[in-house]
């Protein structure tokens, strides 16, 4: 089988995306100063990323996990997550 | 406020959730079953597989309605290092007759099914609301609050799932370490049913459940799984927080890394990718539960932590489905006597601990701390696959008896003798 990228991955999910609340949200300052950043790895949707020497975060394709949440060296304090309001986010249908 | 008081507020419409309502419902209670995602289902995820009994127990041959795949007949668990791989396989055909031992699921629509036979019995279900806040009165719960809107309770029934969001903002769950938790992510790849009985060598519908050590993990603490649905295959891996906290390769390519593993790829050839999705799964056990109840609620399912990896299985929805039956007898029990105090609600503890739910995972209690041993994701399966490699190799060298080969091969591989004699006490006696 061919090997797929994430955005090929993310692709053939059902996204219901919120384009007025976002359910995650990173504080920057904190996080240029965690030298792992875990989280670049660990979520499986690749949705943490480092773009011009920051921390870069995209809603968009989250599953919805916790992965962040629990991975952050800073857990607790860098990251504000909460599940995405009612009727929004991923849709599985096969689960 | 709202007028309108309900028994159970139950959230969150898994397999826990549902269960509980659909109890409740059926003796009569007003009870509502509050869902974040438009229908219910459509935010779950597993590896891919439910033991039977206990929800045959509260259905009896809920299989003759219920959209199952397909029953197992056939577990193996395969150790994976390089060129070489072995498997330890089991067949057995009664597994795949009535009482159906387990069977493979997918639950979008399994957990749409589960809600409705809530619904039917005479739950309210609330589909696409996310709860806010628990609204708590003179430090006692007495209900919920989403957006705008307020609903009252006597009792509310967390089964929110793992990162268990109500019971921690109830201060009933502490927040838990990265090593208590492992993410699994899965894809569903489609191939033709006839291609997948063909392939894994199974009967008619029957049913494989694969299980994968090894190389998969990336020598991290976890593993992989392979379940058959009809026409589809669950393909995924499950691998400890606290090692991805020091993992320096993204997890998605992992994955990927998986699929195309000479030992795996053959099995998904010619598949389709038809979803990917992801979860963290509870994987401490007693050393992670939460504190089970409180004043006005209870917490089932896993934002229990009610799940038990042994290695060779691997369960969770018996745990839910079980742990909402006793939530709904507590709930009934703390009705009769209007007492929804946390003594009151002490009921759910002893009825966990007279059924599966709490006695296996204390039985099981030290296995998580076995299944941490970093041999068991490298080195041994090293030592299997080496062994076996060399008992099927003929190649014209001189003859090695099996006593010499196993202590050769002891020899060559990063276990001692002792460390050897100590994993194979500990695990005979802890799994």
């Amino acid at each position: 089988m061919k090997r797929l990228t994430i955005e090929q991955l993310l692709g053939v999910n059902k996204f219901v995306v919120d384009d007025e609340q976002a359910h995650i949200k990173v504080n920057k300052e904190i996080c240029s100063r965690c030298q792992p950043k875990p989280c670049t790895f660990a979520c499986p949707a690749s949705l943490f990323s480092i773009k011009d020497e920051e921390l870069s975060f995209d809603c968009a394709g989250c599953l919805e996990c916790g992965t962040c949440r629990v991975v952050c060296p800073n857990a607790g304090i860098a990251i504000e997550w909460q599940y995405p309001r009612g009727g929004f986010g991923v849709h599985y249908r096969y689960g | 406020m709202a007028e309108e008081k309900f028994t159970a507020i139950v959230v969150g419409a898994g397999p826990a959730g549902s269960t509980a309502a659909y109890l409740l419902a059926k003796e009569g209670h007003d009870v509502v079953l509050v869902e974040r995602g438009t229908t219910p289902g459509s935010k779950n995820m597993y590896g891919g597989r439910m033991y039977s009994h206990a929800l045959n127990r509260i259905m009896p041959g809920f299989w003759e309605e219920a959209p199952v795949e397909r029953p197992i007949a056939r577990e193996s668990i395969t150790f994976l290092n390089g060129d070489q791989s072995v498997s330890i396989s089991c067949g057995n055909m009664s597994w795949a007759a009535n009482p159906f031992h387990s069977f493979t699921l997918l639950r979008a629509e399994f957990d749409a099914w589960l809600a409705a036979k809530a619904e039917e019995a005479g739950a309210l279900l609330a589909c696409g609301i996310r709860v806010d806040e628990l609204l708590i009165d003179s430090g006692r719960v007495i209900g919920i609050r989403a957006g705008e809107d307020e609903m009252l309770a006597d009792v509310v029934v967390a089964a929110d799932g793992v990162n268990s969001i109500l019971a921690q903002k109830a201060g009933l769950a502490k927040m838990f370490a990265p090593s208590q938790v492992a993410t699994g992510v899965k894809q569903i790849i489609e191939l033709p049913a006839e291609t997948i009985s063909q392939r894994f060598e199974l009967e008619g519908n029957n049913g494989a459940a694969r299980l994968f050590v090894g190389d998969c993990s990336n020598g991290m603490q976890g593993g992989g799984f392979l379940y058959t649905n009809k026409s589809s295959l669950s393909l995924g891996l499950v691998i400890n927080v606290g090692e991805l906290q020091r993992c320096q390769v993204k997890l998605c390519d992992i994955m990927e890394d998986f699929k195309s593993n000479p030992h795996i790829a053959p099995l998904i050839e010619g598949g389709e990718v038809a979803e990917y999705s992801a979860h963290l799964v509870p994987e401490a056990g007693l050393a992670m539960m939460p504190q089970l109840y409180g004043d006005g609620m209870i917490v089932a399912g896993d934002a229990a932590g009610f799940v038990l990896n042994l290695g060779y299985t691997v369960r969770g929805m018996d745990f839910a489905i079980a742990s909402g039956e006793a939530a709904a007898r507590t709930v009934m029990e703390a009705k009769a006597r209007n007492d929804f105090s946390r003594q009151g609600l002490s009921r759910y503890k002893e009825l966990l601990k007279q059924s599966f739910v709490l006695r296996d995972l204390e039985a099981y209690r030290k296995a998580p701390d076995f299944l941490e041993n970093q041999r068991m994701f490298k080195a041994y399966p090293k030592l299997v696959t080496g062994l076996a490699s060399k008992l099927f190799t003929v190649d014209g060298a001189p003859p090695v008896h099996l006593m010499k080969m196993v202590f050769d091969q002891i020899k060559q591989s990063d276990i001692s003798l002792i460390q050897l004699a100590r994993d194979g006490w500990k695990g005979a006696r802890n799994l």
